[in-house]
């Protein structure tokens, strides 16, 4: 890059490894004591995020008015002669509305979470570690895309990552594959053992095995594709998945906790299970536990790659990755002292920018440069969609690309640059762009940036041009 | 707080999902053919779009999929599904050919490596580094130094040295001319932006007037909007997402189908009399397991079905080398074998389309893949 800015270990730490520089922020002194010591203030539970309503409370009350619904209709319409008529059958009025609200409740939370996420970033003590709750997040990813899982989608990055950030990753891949959210999105809850009880009773309804979660684990959660599996091992990994489930959400099951994992020891699939060469013979909820352990103490390459790469750049350096990879297997897992590691690498302290920022990460550190103290009337969710990244909603279970290219496109671009209009403009006559620019990037703003900056027609002019530097794009 | 309410669902949990990208991407060349390639992200179920109701084996694999509309019947062996009624009606016109148990090289389950197979044109993923839809551009003399793109960013199929442009939809207010201006300026010396920054200006210019709607029949009018523009582009990509049915899915297809048929039928209102010189490449990353699975879906599988739509495609056939589904002939006993490369059928119809010379077509395109020719006779010159 003909201009790359020279950035200090200040900037660095604040927008490379942070959400973005805030006005006030001090110019950090040991810029990577800063960042380590972060994992003490970090918030677990924020209040937006611990004020969402209940999303299993709004996917059980569905479930039981499909089912009351269901009755009436069996009482009021003869019965069909197949079971296809029926599901044929046009929904009425009731069912109409009722799908409606339900919709339209489920997206009211999805809105509100969303809030939450944005006004933890904005107001966190601990920007480093919150963003490495979006990072796992991302990994872990779900995709609301229908309503139960838009309806659990906050609630799985409140509950199954944020607590776990700071701990072992296997405690936060069990979390992950466990919550609602994740046994809905990859159909893990309908998944049911051919063999096991419940199916052997009802063989007419012919339910059995679905090894899309299973596939995702190995595939994208654990292992890393092309590691070695195979089709035989991913159906073994099904199979021996088989009842995991989600607490009050099955048929008939409405009494225990929505939000909560279950297992369903009917619908497990008996017998000894053989994943990678080895063999699992523990019974019910162990089995398909014990071997995703296996994975998790297996998956330190995979995650080194991803961590190095959202640091140190789109082609992450091998010695990097082989020291992350190293530090996860000796530490067994533990988080902090890979993010440890990782801050102590100089492939991520080198001054030239080695990221272009997703349109998540710009908005956040768009809004914390400008002294948004929180979200307010503004709608994230809306603008990220416009900005091309739906939050939680990647729609695919690989999550977003952490890559330039993916991000660096002509009408992303333009996108940005009317965004960055809109975001300004409340703060035109409050906050000059000439002197917060260099203290969003300290020692490191480009003079070209500086220069068209103090030009601008307008103090709103200035904030927007500021936003979409090439400096400010980039981390 | 949340009201208590009756809440109800379709049984169909997927039908809320989102279909299009929103994405389309689309390349300018001196030609007033044009080509368009529409990619159904997350492994089509050729089986249940194409139904072999013939083969004595598809009912006891099928039939809790089927219900009791078994679609168009186009032959003693294919029917289509009941949802694509435009392109039923293409078919019949002979505006439509259908290409099954076809696959890329791609032999694995994984979305991600086989959209890239798919996309870039190699035998394996991550080995080519662009894709063979900018490799088809390149093929193309240019009337404008740059090519265009539309769609937030470029998808892979389109990334390469030859630039593209892209464009979606957009509700977010118009910058001022000052920030332009200024944005221009910084841009200028920055060796990323520069090029991003010229093609989404060119793209904005051509843009004035299109609807903000991300529906799939307004995309399928944007797409022929830009198609049909003097010096406009003449090849364009749309992303479809959502095909990845593992559960519930006789509505979740039909859904998905019902928004491809309305997509594929505005594009072909909206080009007109340009129809008669559009080809339409329809192609997913690989197919779905043979049997249903025990959630009234299907897994990851290998051969699918592709589609070719055009007012010069030779039409009203299938083209198969029908491998049947009896359980010894399935690929590793449970996937549709694929008999056909996707390669080559998309060097043939990239070629034929554009009226360039399919064998250079194919060596540029899939220069890994040099074991099938493409295939011929499928757009009239």
């Amino acid at each position: 890059m003909a201009q790359s800015p020279v950035l200090s270990a200040a900037a660095i730490a604040l927008n490379r490894f942070g959400l973005g520089a805030r006005a006030d922020d001090p110019v950090p002194a040991v810029p990577g004591r800063w960042l380590t010591d972060q994992f003490a203030r970090f918030e677990v539970r924020p209040p937006n995020f611990a004020a969402l309503a209940d999303a299993g409370e709004v996917v059980q009350r569905y479930r039981e008015g499909q089912q009351a619904i269901r009755q009436m209709a069996r009482q009021t319409i003869p019965a069909p002669a197949t079971t296809e008529a029926s599901a044929a059958t046009p929904a009425s009025p009731d069912l109409k509305a009722a799908r409606k609200d339900f919709r339209e409740d489920v997206q009211a939370l999805y809105r509100a979470g969303v809030q939450a996420r944005i006004d933890s970033a904005l107001t966190t003590p601990a920007p480093f570690v919150e963003r490495l709750v979006h990072f796992w997040s991302n990994h872990f990813c779900i995709s609301a895309d229908n309503p139960p899982v838009t309806a659990f989608a906050a609630a799985f990055e409140r509950d199954a990552i944020r607590p776990h950030v700071l701990g072992r990753f296997a405690d936060m891949a069990l979390a992950a594959e466990r919550h609602p959210a994740m046994l809905f999105y990859l159909n893990q809850v309908q998944s049911i053992g051919p063999d096991s009880p419940a199916a052997v009773r009802n063989p007419d309804r012919k339910r059995g095995l679905n090894e899309n979660l299973a596939r995702e684990i190995m595939e994208l959660h654990t292992l890393g594709v092309r590691s070695g599996y195979t089709q035989a091992d991913v159906t073994e990994f099904a199979r021996a998945l088989t009842g995991w489930s989600v607490d009050g959400l099955g048929a008939g099951r409405s009494q225990g906790d929505p939000n909560t994992f279950a297992f369903r020891p009917r619908q497990h699939e008996p017998g000894t299970r053989t994943i990678l060469g080895k063999t699992y013979a523990q019974d019910g909820e162990a089995q398909g536990r014990a071997a995703l352990l296996d994975f998790a103490a297996a998956t330190a390459t995979h995650i080194a790659t991803k961590l190095a790469r959202h640091f140190a750049g789109d082609t992450p350096p091998p010695a990097l990755v082989a020291r992350l990879a190293d530090s996860f297997t000796r530490s067994d897992g533990d988080l902090p002292t890979v993010y440890a590691t990782l801050v102590a690498s100089p492939e991520c302290w080198i001054t030239a920018p080695t990221k272009f920022k997703t349109p998540w990460e710009w908005t956040v550190s768009a809004l914390r440069g400008l002294g948004y103290p929180e979200a307010g009337q503004l709608q994230i969710a809306a603008l990220q969609t416009q900005l091309g990244q739906s939050v939680w909603k990647p729609g695919a279970p690989a999550g977003w690309d952490d890559i330039a290219v993916s991000w660096a496109g002509p009408d992303a671009l333009l996108r940005r640059v009317e965004a960055a209009q809109r975001l300004a403009a409340p703060f035109a006559g409050r906050v000059d762009a000439r002197t917060l620019a260099p203290k969003l990037m300290p020692a490191s703003l480009d003079t070209a940036t500086a220069e068209q900056i103090a030009r601008a027609e307008s103090p709103a002019g200035a904030l927007a041009l500021m936003l979409v530097a090439p400096d400010f794009l980039r981390r | 707080m949340i009201a208590r309410r009756q809440f109800l669902c379709a049984a169909a949990l997927g039908s809320g999902a989102l279909f299009v990208a929103p994405g389309l991407a689309l390349a300018t060349v001196a030609t007033e053919r044009r080509f368009v390639f529409i990619i159904q992200r997350g492994a089509a179920d050729g089986l249940d779009i194409l139904r072999p109701l013939g083969d004595p084996a598809f009912a006891a694999l099928r039939s809790g999929l089927i219900g009791e509309a078994p679609g168009t019947k186009l032959d003693a062996m294919f029917s289509l599904h009941p949802a694509l009624v435009e392109v039923a009606r293409m078919y019949a016109a002979h505006q439509a050919l259908f290409v099954h148990a076809v696959a890329s090289p791609y032999r694995d389950r994984s979305h991600f490596d086989g959209q890239n197979v798919l996309e870039t044109g190699g035998t394996q993923p991550y080995v080519v580094r662009d894709g063979w839809l900018n490799r088809l551009v390149a093929m193309q003399p240019h009337t404008q130094d740059e090519a265009i793109a539309i769609a937030p960013t470029v998808p892979a199929a389109l990334r390469g040295p030859v630039p593209v442009a892209s464009y979606a939809p957009s509700a977010l207010p118009n910058a001022a001319d000052d920030l332009m201006t200024r944005v221009t300026a910084l841009y200028d010396a920055d060796p990323q932006l520069d090029p991003i920054w010229a093609a989404a200006l060119e793209t904005k210019g051509l843009a004035t007037g299109v609807g903000a709607k991300q529906d799939p029949a307004s995309l399928g009018r944007l797409t022929a909007g830009f198609l049909t523009k003097p010096a406009g582009p003449r090849i364009a990509m749309l992303e479809t997402l959502g095909w990845d049915t593992h559960n519930a899915q006789s509505g979740r297809l039909a859904n998905q189908l019902r928004n491809l048929d309305a997509m594929l039928a505005a594009l072909r209102d909206g080009l007109g009399p340009a129809w008669a010189t559009t080809t339409v490449l329809v192609a997913t990353e690989f197919g779905r397991t043979a049997a249903v699975n025990g959630t009234g879906g299907t897994d990851h599988g290998t051969g699918s079905v592709a589609m070719l739509l055009g007012g010069a495609v030779q039409g009203g056939r299938i083209i198969t080398d029908w491998p049947g589904l009896a359980a010894s002939k399935l690929y590793e006993a449970r996937d549709l074998r694929p008999t056909t490369a996707l390669d080559a059928l998309i060097a043939g119809a990239a070629a034929e389309g554009l009226a360039l010379d399919p064998t250079r077509v194919g060596q540029k395109l899939f220069a890994q893949a040099t074991r099938d020719r493409p295939i011929t006779g499928l757009v009239m010159s």
